[in-house]
């Protein structure tokens, strides 16, 4: 029991004096903030893009492509394949529709606010049954577009990163005019970054005759899948093959995903690696000014656990206040931070939300204290193979 | 000169110390190094991108195609020397995720226009007696292994006359680019393209055209004439200098990059200020030294240089060596097998990091230099 209160008592004192060596632990403290600053908000980029890339999808919808294709901007479907799907079993009805929605994507040049260059900004045409489709898109401003008519509806996230987009605004693409009339909402999901219009009225504009690019599906539950799928892809007047909506933009959302992560692992790694250093040279700095102190501790007759556990402690507590700081600015500065990026699959704009977890502040803590635990391990063995004699005599 | 021995002894007083900051410079510079790498990334190469070139794409929306005709058009006007022009394939390998671009072009001219890529006569040969025949980059050909003579199948959104999305290649070529030039690109003949798709899938038209014009001071003027050429026609276009598209594109990426490169570039300056802040500290504590060196007889200036050589040597050490380990990691080329491409490290950047190193060993010596320099002897001894 001592042994443990010794343990303690040193380690408290350690970790109560930290303020007074500040200059000497200020290296230590902002190197390792610094690290779980980069870690947390990089990372939580990707897990911003990716949760409005997975929001966007719900397990009792499939997507219908042309064999082959394997996102919206190469599918092709044309009429009367159209007509054939929505005929397909496993579909959701409501009163006396089937909710089933053939569906055009495009891509219109707008200006992004921020730079004002144009971006691809995707553009959906949409019958009336895309909106029971998608029971989570909900209008939030203006009114809902007549079909028929050259009138669109805007994404939240996209009027936030997009010029041009308020109510009752004139978009100009090639010789069509569209009005904006209408805002929705849809989870913060890509699907927010989208404009959607008429259908048939987009095939016009764009020349598409009466083809589609994909069908968007509502299944009874997420269980009639397969006969869906089955009754498809067995039938020979269609060539398509059906993805659940999930799956899909899951699989949209890997290049960048990746491409991020992987940047912001390999930096914070490196970044670590030099925070470590920091670290040690605190620690040493900290022990070597208190030769004396520890000197006397051991000739009191501390044991030499005592003083490598305090060097720990201490070193610890450093790392501890370091990803605090770190993972509470990274908070501060970029929760929900707004911006958009290319989908690299289909050229698109994506916009989100920078997405600063729990989780991720806990990846960005842990990070911190294995920092903290590898730069105080050499300090700390030192410390405590001081010899008392020599280094009372010390200074 | 004489006096290096002594810069040396202050140096490594205390070993640990010196060691461990100057490994603190080293991956500072080194991170500095890779940061600069892949910020070119991001910018997608537009630092070599040239004026003299033009891209004339769809006003809509460059995924619309434009009429093969306009080639001709294009052609006679005046200051224009080439006309090619290139269609997105969209070609997958194997996996979807294996993402590298596909383009159909016209061999001779496109080569033609971009003095940077290199491919060897006798390929251009192989490549212009082959239907089927494609280049693909070095780095591309590394990644998956390819070498001259094998045949390699890509799925496509086009389909062939019979029905299928599978279309074959033949490798004839590997061309490489210079510094900043994707090297993961797959170029094939649009003869090919053409001939075998269904007449239903954009027979007859082209993804976009690049011109390469005879003045690049003549651009602004020579895109108006374009796309007043082509106003109110079916297919309207929209025309840019290459490097105002390549960089319309990367805004378009955007802030990501540009995000990412803001934060660890804060994150870098802090720990700079901070390790050099420690190097001031190592300086601050030798005052009544520096003192006694005055009253030996050094003059005010020989103290000033031996505190500065002192820091410098650190920093020109630590942070050289960082940049030089930068250099090396990112000319051994991507280690992501081409999600991040271009890979390299601009000379800009290079000097650029060469001057921050400077700055940091200067900063860093020279306000505790300063200040032991103007201390009156007596002060600093009594300090001790």
């Amino acid at each position: 029991m001592s042994f443990l209160r010794q343990i303690i008592a040193v380690s408290w004192l350690n970790i109560r004096t930290i303020s007074q060596r500040m200059s000497s632990s200020a290296v230590a403290i902002v190197g390792i903030a610094g690290v779980v600053i980069v870690l947390v908000s990089v990372l939580s980029m990707a897990q911003g893009f990716f949760a409005a890339m997975s929001g966007a999808g719900a397990p009792d919808r499939a997507l219908v492509f042309r064999t082959g294709a394997d996102d919206e901007m190469t599918s092709g479907v044309q009429g009367p394949e159209a007509d054939i799907i929505k005929q397909a079993p496993g579909l959701r009805h409501e009163g006396n529709q089937t909710l089933a929605a053939a569906e055009l994507f495009v891509l219109i040049d707008l200006p992004k606010i921020s730079t004002g260059t144009p971006a691809n900004v995707p553009m959906r045409g949409v019958e009336p049954t895309s909106f029971p489709v998608r029971a989570e898109a909900k209008l939030v401003e203006g009114r809902m577009i007549r079909f028929g008519t050259n009138e669109v509806l805007a994404g939240r996230a996209a009027t936030r990163q997009y010029a041009g987009l308020k109510l009752g605004s004139e978009i100009k693409a090639g010789q069509t005019t569209w009005i904006v009339v209408g805002v929705f909402e849809s989870r913060g999901s890509v699907a927010e970054t989208e404009l959607w219009c008429d259908v048939h009225y987009l095939q016009g504009a764009y020349r598409r005759g009466n083809s589609y690019s994909s069908i968007h599906a509502r299944l009874e539950s997420p269980q009639t899948f397969t006969q869906f799928k089955d009754w498809l892809t067995a039938n020979p007047q269609l060539n398509v093959s059906v993805k659940p909506e999930v799956e899909y933009y899951m699989s949209q959302s890997q290049t960048i995903t990746r491409l991020i992560r992987s940047v912001g692992f390999g930096i914070a790694v490196l970044m670590g690696i030099g925070a470590v250093f920091g670290a040690i040279l605190t620690m040493y700095t900290a022990v070597s000014t208190r030769t004396r102190e520890i000197a006397t501790l051991r000739a009191l007759g501390f044991n030499t656990a005592s003083v490598l556990v305090s060097v720990l402690a201490e070193s610890f507590g450093l790392a501890a206040i370091g990803g605090v700081i770190g993972g509470a600015l990274a908070f501060l500065a970029f929760n929900g931070f707004q911006t958009s990026t290319m989908n690299w699959q289909t050229f698109s704009q994506v916009a989100f939300a920078f997405a600063v977890t729990p989780q991720l502040l806990l990846q960005g803590l842990v990070y911190a204290l294995v920092m903290g635990l590898i730069g105080g391990l050499l300090p700390a063995i030192r410390a405590a193979r001081l010899p008392i004699a020599s280094a009372l005599r010390e200074l | 000169m004489k006096y290096l021995p002594l810069v040396w002894r202050n140096l490594w007083r205390r070993k640990i110390r010196t060691t461990f900051t100057l490994l603190s410079i080293f991956v500072a510079f080194l991170l500095f190094g890779l940061l600069m790498t892949i910020r070119t990334t991001f910018s997608l190469g537009v630092d070599i991108a040239g004026l003299d070139r033009l891209m004339v794409i769809h006003k809509i929306s460059i995924i619309l195609p434009l009429p093969s005709s306009y080639q001709q058009q294009l052609k006679s006007v005046p200051g224009v020397e080439v006309v090619t022009h290139n269609t997105w394939f969209g070609g997958v390998y194997q996996d979807p995720t294996n993402f590298f671009s596909t383009i159909a072009v016209e061999p001779e001219p496109y080569f033609g226009m971009y003095p940077e890529v290199h491919l060897p006569p006798e390929q251009m040969k192989a490549w212009l007696a082959d239907r089927q025949g494609a280049v693909v980059g070095v780095d591309l050909a590394k990644r998956f292994g390819w070498k001259l003579g094998d045949r390699i199948p890509l799925k496509s959104f086009f389909r062939t006359k019979s029905g299928s999305d599978i279309w074959e290649f033949n490798i004839v070529g590997i061309y490489q680019g210079d510094v900043g030039f994707d090297n993961t690109q797959l170029f094939f003949r649009y003869d090919y393209l053409d001939e075998n798709r269904q007449a239903n899938q954009g027979a007859g038209t082209v993804g976009w055209y690049v011109v390469k014009i005879k003045d690049g001071s003549q651009s602004k003027q020579i895109a108006t004439v374009f796309d007043d050429m082509f106003a109110n026609s079916q297919a309207e276009t929209k025309t840019t200098t290459e490097k105002g598209f390549i960089d319309g594109f990367a805004k378009q990426v955007g802030d990501i990059g540009a995000i990412m490169i803001a934060i660890l570039g804060a994150v870098l300056f802090t720990i700079l200020l901070v390790v050099g802040n420690t190097m001031a500290q190592a300086v601050r504590e030798r005052t009544n030294e520096l003192a006694v060196l005055k009253t030996l007889g050094f003059s005010n200036a020989k103290v000033l240089t031996l505190v500065l050589v002192e820091s410098l040597f650190i920093a020109v050490v630590g942070g050289g060596l960082g940049l030089a380990a930068a250099w090396a990691i990112v000319s051994r080329g991507d280690p992501t097998n081409g999600l991040l491409s271009p890979f390299v490290l601009p000379r800009v950047d290079i000097a650029i990091g060469i001057g921050l190193i400077a700055a940091v060993g200067f900063a860093a010596g020279l306000l505790p230099a300063a200040g032991a320099m103007r201390l009156r002897i007596t002060d600093a001894l009594r300090k001790a």
